[in-house]
């Protein structure tokens, strides 16, 4: 659809941010190389420009940060509460105070647009910190105990979707209950983490009670095998989670595990259709649609298909594509060559199996790892893209008669981590919910993450909460 | 009466049999073997499960899986209490074979039976608690209403312990089940009378056929075909030696069912904490807006 009139640039300065030609790994409190020398480079997916080189931790750097952590733990843990508590809070307001520069590295190494760096990671990741500052002088009172302990040394591996968010998720719970921990960011998206660090370091937090190691899939499965890790926490891929869950049988290592998902976005009847429409977008063309909780699966009641669709499609044709830093981009670049080829190979899987695609007119950078938003109708359930979790901007939409077949239909999936429901009506949207087998339904909303609230799959979506009471629970000895 | 004395009465023995889907079937195998008490006298044939015994199993806790889970949690707990007083009321026979089994003596015994029926009685009383316990309102920043509240796994295998037979064994049934979980129980392999007597008792307490399953034989058997099922949702390895259930946590990751991984038991008779029921918990965290109405007039 052509634009009544064309926006003018508001590009986001880079000049908040000062990203160095190399970095090390962040261990025992300096940044050092890689035992083997190893680096590898990481890129901006909107434009492939080489941001950093960064060192690649191999297994003689996961022994190194490991040790550091185990050394480091014995004070920590013994730490008052009250104190570990001041670290944290300080944590949490330097976040705030770098928020804007990491906002816009984020948006660098990672592809997504600054609207949602700024609008929403930023200000989650430092609401992450507050709210787990609070627990770690109150743990007492959490429900675990007179006196629950923390369980030692945190191996952590996260994703390159929300690089920041998931280091919070991963690092706050653990040092309020005092862990310690070794993070492994994403090979895509390391610089977020390290820049982390360098907050760690401001905040005068003790050595080796955070320890930051870039690397492969390989330096996550040493960090996880290794014999001094206590807890290991992975956010990611399905087929990753169970090997790190046949990793870790027969030891005494406390496992959660956050994975994959294809949620649906239930539409009746009698749902408000605008609202319903702007939820379908940010429920699967948030972050370009790489959420592991996006509804990914539109089901529509039938009476209302035709009009629903067009609505969508409109609202579609208005979103924006393109620079990341950019601030009133919508769309970013999706956030890998690999990624990108994952999700074409799906989506010509999805037109071959005979589902019809459609996109809106949409101009792709000539540089950089694009995709166009794109919603598939005639969808059946035994579709390849109403089963595989796509992992990027791309819809399937089904349709169904009566909530039960709804209700069916949503659940026939072996992931279970979000669902939407869309109605006016109070009952049906609590009987929907009580059905649906996922671990966060949003009625008459969709994405929407609090640290108060408990956030997790069922099925193969993984086991274990994070976020509120219940992700204490991943960190104590419980 | 002096004909009865002079000639000692022969006892009517038990043939023991599984308790499938309400209903007492022998092994599809045809096996049984032999059970014995602690100083080797023979007390029965045990059925000896199969794999296909362990199939159909599941098939029946699947199916009962709605109905149990979907009852009121008031309801749950009254049918719980109603097994309680069965146990009560048949505690005599099971002293009798929790002596045999465990060489216990009587008074022994009649201890493990009664902290076993005062176990029942305290997980009767969870099952309309729990939920106010573990879940709850979260108090997000924005125009938002959101409860986490959790719900069962689904189904859920028990291994139960290989010692404790009786005592042992309800710690590890009742919290699965409490929680609205149905359950496949694979008995003590050397003791499993215990546990077969009590699929006896909760066929005749208003449990629904299914909720409970009770199997016996060689529980290495049995249980890796369990373990690597994929519409099993949750795994309590209590009853495994270390390499068994280490073999079976991997078996287990396939579908990544919920491990409960053999917890150190000192004392069965000591209070139990929340943990067995948590395990085979998911927590659900439903969200709605709370914004005033808009100009619309939705509440969207």
């Amino acid at each position: 659809m052509a634009s009544a009139f064309d926006y003018a640039p508001a590009p986001e300065s880079r000049s908040v941010v000062d990203i160095a030609p190399s970095y090390g790994l962040f261990i025992d409190g300096e940044f050092v190389e890689a035992a083997d020398g190893k680096v590898f480079k990481t890129v901006s997916p909107s434009t492939e420009e080489v941001l950093s080189e960064i060192a690649q931790a191999g297994e003689a750097d996961v022994d190194r940060a490991v040790a550091a952590a185990r050394r480091a733990f014995a004070k920590w843990s013994a730490l008052p509460g009250s104190e570990r508590a001041k670290y944290l809070f300080r944590i949490a307001r330097i976040i705030q105070e770098r928020s804007r520069e990491l906002a816009v590295l984020e948006t660098l190494d990672n592809g997504k647009p600054i609207k949602e760096t700024r609008d929403a990671d930023l200000p989650l990741v430092a609401a992450h910190f507050f709210y787990y500052a609070g627990w770690a002088d109150k743990l007492e009172h959490a429900g675990f105990g007179s006196a629950p302990k923390p369980l030692g040394v945190a191996g952590q591996v996260i994703p390159w979707n929300f690089p920041l968010l998931m280091l919070a998720w991963k690092i706050a719970p653990a040092l309020a209950t005092g862990n310690t921990v070794v993070l492994k960011p994403a090979e895509t998206t390391p610089l977020s983490a390290l820049f982390f660090a360098d907050v760690c370091r401001q905040a005068g937090l003790p050595k080796g009670v955070v320890n930051i190691l870039p690397g492969y899939g390989d330096t996550g499965a040493a960090l996880v095998a290794h014999p001094d890790v206590n807890k290991v926490a992975f956010t990611g891929s399905t087929a990753v989670g169970k090997e790190i869950a046949r990793t870790v049988a027969g030891t005494r290592k406390k496992l959660t595990l956050e994975l994959g998902g294809k949620g649906a976005n239930i539409v009746f009847d009698d749902a408000p259709i605008d609202q319903a429409v702007e939820g379908i977008v940010n429920g699967i063309f948030f972050n370009q649609g790489q959420v592991c909780c996006a509804g990914s699966r539109l089901l529509v009641q039938e009476s209302i298909q035709d009009e629903l669709l067009d609505s969508l499609k409109r609202r579609l044709s208005t979103l924006r594509l393109g620079d990341p830093l950019d601030k009133n981009t919508d769309i970013g670049a999706i956030n890998s060559a690999e990624q990108l080829s994952r999700i074409t190979s799906l989506v010509e899987k999805g037109t071959a199996e005979g589902a019809e695609p459609w996109s809106p007119e949409c101009e792709l950078p000539s540089s950089g790892y694009w995709f166009a938003p794109t919603l598939f109708t005639n969808v059946t359930q035994a579709h390849t893209i109403a089963r595989d979790e796509i992992f990027g901007p791309v819809l399937s939409v089904l349709t169904f008669r009566t909530p039960d077949e709804a209700v069916a239909k949503a659940n026939n999936t072996q992931y279970g981590l979000s669902a939407g429901v869309w109605s006016e009506k109070g009952s049906r949207i609590l009987a929907v919910a009580g059905k649906l087998r996922a671990g966060v339904v949003w009625s008459n909303t969709f994405n929407k993450f609090d640290p108060t609230s408990p956030f997790g799959g069922y099925k193969e979506s993984g086991f274990g909460r994070e976020g509120g009471r219940h992700g204490l629970e991943a960190y104590l000895d419980v | 009466m002096s004909e009865k004395s002079e000639q000692q009465r022969l006892s009517v023995l038990k043939t023991y049999k599984l308790y499938v889907g309400g209903k007492f079937p022998r092994s599809e195998s045809g096996r049984v073997y032999e059970v014995s008490d602690s100083k080797g006298k023979w007390l029965a044939n045990a059925p000896q499960s199969s794999r296909k015994d362990a199939r159909d199993a599941v098939v029946a806790a699947r199916k009962a899986v709605g109905g149990w889970a979907g009852a009121t949690a008031y309801n749950r707990g009254q049918v719980l209490y109603r097994v309680a007083e069965m146990l009560e009321g048949r505690r005599a026979q099971f002293v009798h074979e929790v002596a045999d089994a465990e060489g216990l003596s009587k008074s022994r015994a009649a201890e493990q039976v009664e902290a076993t029926i005062d176990r029942w009685v305290w997980y009767a009383g969870w099952t309309d608690k729990i939920a106010q316990v573990v879940g709850g309102g979260n108090p997000v920043a924005g125009p938002y209403f959101n409860l986490s509240s959790p719900e069962p796994t689904g189904v859920v295998v028990v291994l139960a312990p290989q010692e404790s037979s009786f005592l042992g064994l309800v710690s590890v049934v009742a919290p699965v089940i409490a929680t609205g979980n149905t359950a496949v129980v694979v008995a003590s392999e050397r003791s499993p009378l215990p546990a077969l007597s009590l699929g006896e008792v909760l066929a005749t307490s208003d449990v629904p056929g299914g909720v409970v399953n009770v199997l016996s034989g060689r529980t290495a058997e049995i249980a890796t075909p369990l373990a690597s099922h994929q519409d099993v949702n949750a795994i309590d390895l209590a009853g495994a030696d270390e390499v068994l259930a280490k073999e079976l946590e991997i078996a287990a990751a396939d579908n990544l069912k919920r491990v409960l991984r053999p917890q150190p038991v000192d004392d069965w008779a000591a209070t139990p904490g929340i943990d067995r029921m948590t395990a085979f918990l998911e927590t659900k965290t439903v969200w709605h807006p709370t914004g005033s109405l808009g100009a619309s007039g939705s509440s969207y």
